[in-house]
């Protein structure tokens, strides 16, 4: 077997191996790279930054351990956002597998910003069937979490008091990693007319740029890319600013590995002669 | 009763959740919002057959000691385990979380990891310039990648997120657009062949 | 390094799942198993108990229901479970088919639900969107103009009931070129949300675990 012929058939264990690497020796190096912000990442952070204090948020949280990776730095970077300016935010979700992640999630950014439950914020907790529920919030909260995730009725939170249904909810950002993100879509921003941004996996973001471009969506937050923007934007790189360092190198070993397969290919086609 | 009564409670059911959609009274909202949590109270019952089945079969493979009998060993421990310790504590308690935070997490999140080798893999192995519109796949596809990082921006400065934004906002939305279009008919379509009781398919076979 | 045992317990059972990198083994099999039963466990201790009790167990032990006030709502709210139970059938083969009631319940309302959804969502509010005045007083407008023919072309190229030849073929070929873009953009998300994901364990492994990293 010649030396490009040996370029299209490495084994597939030694890629591993180099994509592995490629993500371990950077973390070790620590290389930290400047983030570039896009336009639909700046929309969202504009659009909660001009947000008077004392605005609520709704904030309905769909994913699970397998996306956390994306969408937690995310998560941190906005609750970071709207409690350094005093917005409140009701965070709830239709996913059952993320109801644990979430809830610690929320606890541990409320500990490090001296959120308080109840005046600060709210977790209603979970409910399957997205639609009915969108929908009926549509007309009360109440319908479909009379208490929150701790068995509260809404009515006796304090922070509750006066919000009633999205009439009352300054902007629906949602973090998601499912289908949810088109129910929020068609039977809330459809029906209700709120203000709509969304914070999904890098996977999901390509399909939602045609909402984006319909104006049925503010802003997108796409996967860690997003979310090193917004962390970038409220001034405070974590998690997602570590990651896109290494995700650069991960990216450039696997366009590497693209262009030697081609390179290997198109030489030994030459020598072998066009397929008829 | 056995083929026509389904399909005639298919076709009501259907009819009135799609008529209550382009009539915005009250009355109807309440009618899809009490069908909706029919579902829910529905969807518990399949839940659980689907558990009981996941059940039996492993049970059936420690029984009769089939190949790898004893992980199925381990998933019946762990199930009921885990409903236990659930319903006893309760879905904030801290064995539950524990549970959750250090066997049920890492396992979903390292399984979508897994994912990277593969899609690299595959990438190396199959993205190949062979025609133009695989060549056009190929480019889309590494500009973009190389966009969205930010060595992209600093290796070709600033070009490849310039593009990648082009092609993301306009040939892509162009594509997905179109596609959903073909998707939305498809979908309407298969519904009203279920609705008309022409797709059955999903009642199984007698 | 950590010394919490279920930090250890974490990483061992990710260290069994990338052992499947290299091949299948006991390792893999026993942290796939070990997650399927976790999660249907989890699964169900959550319908349970943020699902079922509140919305089923809660108004029946109150004996009213909010959605519909009387012996009519109690009504209501017991006959999907009565629906719900007849699923059981299913392990009968002589009373199997009484299981396609709950069944077409189901997809009766799923199917009425997605009509409407996916004719106002996919086709008339993208339709909207798509065909947009244009009076080429900025660069956006070019893009609308790009986007509505690009739509166009791509729609073409799956309508195969003419031939792709001339104009239309030529339409069908610009469609096509589209849709690659299209294909190609989504590839490129996702290998970077699959990096991302990656990234996300390395991290817990050298952070959380060995605490080589700070």
């Amino acid at each position: 077997m010649g030396f490009f012929e040996r370029l299209t058939k490495i084994d597939r264990r030694i890629v591993f191996l180099i994509i592995m690497l490629s993500v371990i020796l950077p973390l070790l190096l620590r290389v930290d790279f400047p983030i570039t912000v896009t336009k639909e990442v700046q929309n969202v952070y504009d659009l909660v930054d001009e947000l008077p204090a004392g605005s609520t948020i709704l904030l309905p949280c769909e994913y699970a351990p397998d996306t956390m990776a994306e969408l937690e730095p995310m998560l941190f970077a906005i609750l970071r956002h709207c409690w350094s300016k005093d917005i409140n935010i009701i965070a709830g979700l239709f996913y059952h597998t993320g109801v644990t992640l979430v809830e610690q999630e929320i606890l541990y950014m409320a500990e490090k910003m001296n959120a308080e439950y109840g005046k600060d914020y709210v977790f209603l907790g979970y409910r399957p069937y997205p639609a009915v529920v969108i929908m009926s919030m549509g007309q009360n909260f109440r319908q479909s979490f009379p208490t929150d995730l701790y068995g509260t009725p809404l009515d006796d939170i304090p922070m509750m008091q006066g919000i009633k249904n999205y009439a009352n909810i300054d902007l629906v950002l949602t973090i998601n990693a499912t289908s949810g993100v088109d129910q929020w879509i068609i039977w809330g921003r459809e029906r209700y007319g709120f203000p709509f941004a969304i914070g999904v996996t890098a996977v999901m973001a390509a399909d939602y740029y045609q909402y984006l471009n319909s104006g049925q969506v503010i802003g997108i937050i796409g996967g860690l890319k997003g979310a090193a923007e917004y962390e970038d934007l409220v001034n405070y790189k974590d998690m997602a600013t570590m990651g896109m360092s290494i995700q650069s190198f991960a990216h450039i070993v696997i366009v590497l590995f693209i262009i030697i397969g081609n390179v290997g290919y198109f030489v030994t086609r030459k020598k072998k002669g066009p397929r008829l | 009763m056995k083929r026509q009564l389904p399909i005639a409670i298919t076709f009501v059911c259907a009819f009135i959740l799609t008529l209550q959609y382009f009539i915005p009274h009250r009355s109807f909202e309440i009618m899809y919002e009490v069908s909706n949590i029919w579902l829910q109270i529905i969807g518990i019952f399949a839940l659980s057959m689907g558990i009981l089945s996941i059940i039996l079969v492993h049970y059936d493979k420690i029984k009769f000691k089939k190949e790898n009998w004893g992980f199925s060993v381990v998933l019946l421990a762990s199930l009921f385990g885990m409903t236990t310790v659930g319903l006893i504590d309760t879905e904030s308690g801290p064995v539950f979380v524990w549970l959750y935070n250090n066997i049920l997490a890492p396992i979903s999140a390292t399984l979508f990891a897994l994912l990277a080798f593969f899609i690299a893999s595959a990438a190396y192995r199959a993205f190949r310039a062979r025609t133009v519109i695989a060549t056009i796949l190929l480019l889309a596809s590494i500009i973009v990648m190389m966009g969205r990082v930010p060595i992209g921006s600093i290796i070709s400065f600033g070009v490849f997120p310039k593009l990648a934004d082009i092609l993301i906002n306009y040939p892509n939305v162009a594509a997905k657009r179109a596609i959903f279009m073909g998707v939305g008919m498809g979908a309407a379509a298969t519904a009203l062949k279920v609705m008309l009781g022409i797709e059955r398919s999903y009642m199984g076979s007698d | 390094m950590s010394f919490d045992p279920g930090v250890w317990l974490a990483a061992f059972l990710t260290l069994c799942i990338f052992s499947f990198l290299y091949k299948d083994n006991p390792f893999y099999k026993f942290a796939e198993h070990l997650s399927v039963g976790i999660s249907a466990g989890y699964g169900l201790v959550i319908y349970i108990r943020v699902t079922f009790i509140p919305i089923f167990i809660d108004p029946l032990s109150r004996g009213q229901w909010h959605m519909v006030p009387g012996t009519l709502g109690i009504f209501l709210l017991i006959f999907p479970a009565l629906i719900g139970i007849l699923l059981f059938s299913r392990f009968s083969r002589k009373w199997a088919y009484i299981a396609r009631y709950p069944i077409a319940v189901i997809w009766g309302i799923g199917t009425g639900a997605a009509i409407p959804l996916a004719l106002q969502n996919f086709i008339v509010r993208q339709l909207q969107a798509t065909i947009v005045p244009i009076t080429f007083s900025s660069w956006q407008d070019l893009g609308s103009l790009f986007i509505a023919v690009g739509v166009a072309c791509g729609l073409i190229y799956f309508f195969f009931s003419k031939e792709h030849k001339g104009v239309f073929g030529g339409m069908a070929t610009a469609g096509i070129w589209i849709l690659m873009i299209g294909f190609g953009s989504t590839f490129g998300f996702t290998v970077m949300a699959r990096v991302s994901l990656l990234i996300g364990r390395v991290i817990f492994l050298m952070k959380d675990w060995l605490g080589i990293i700070g």
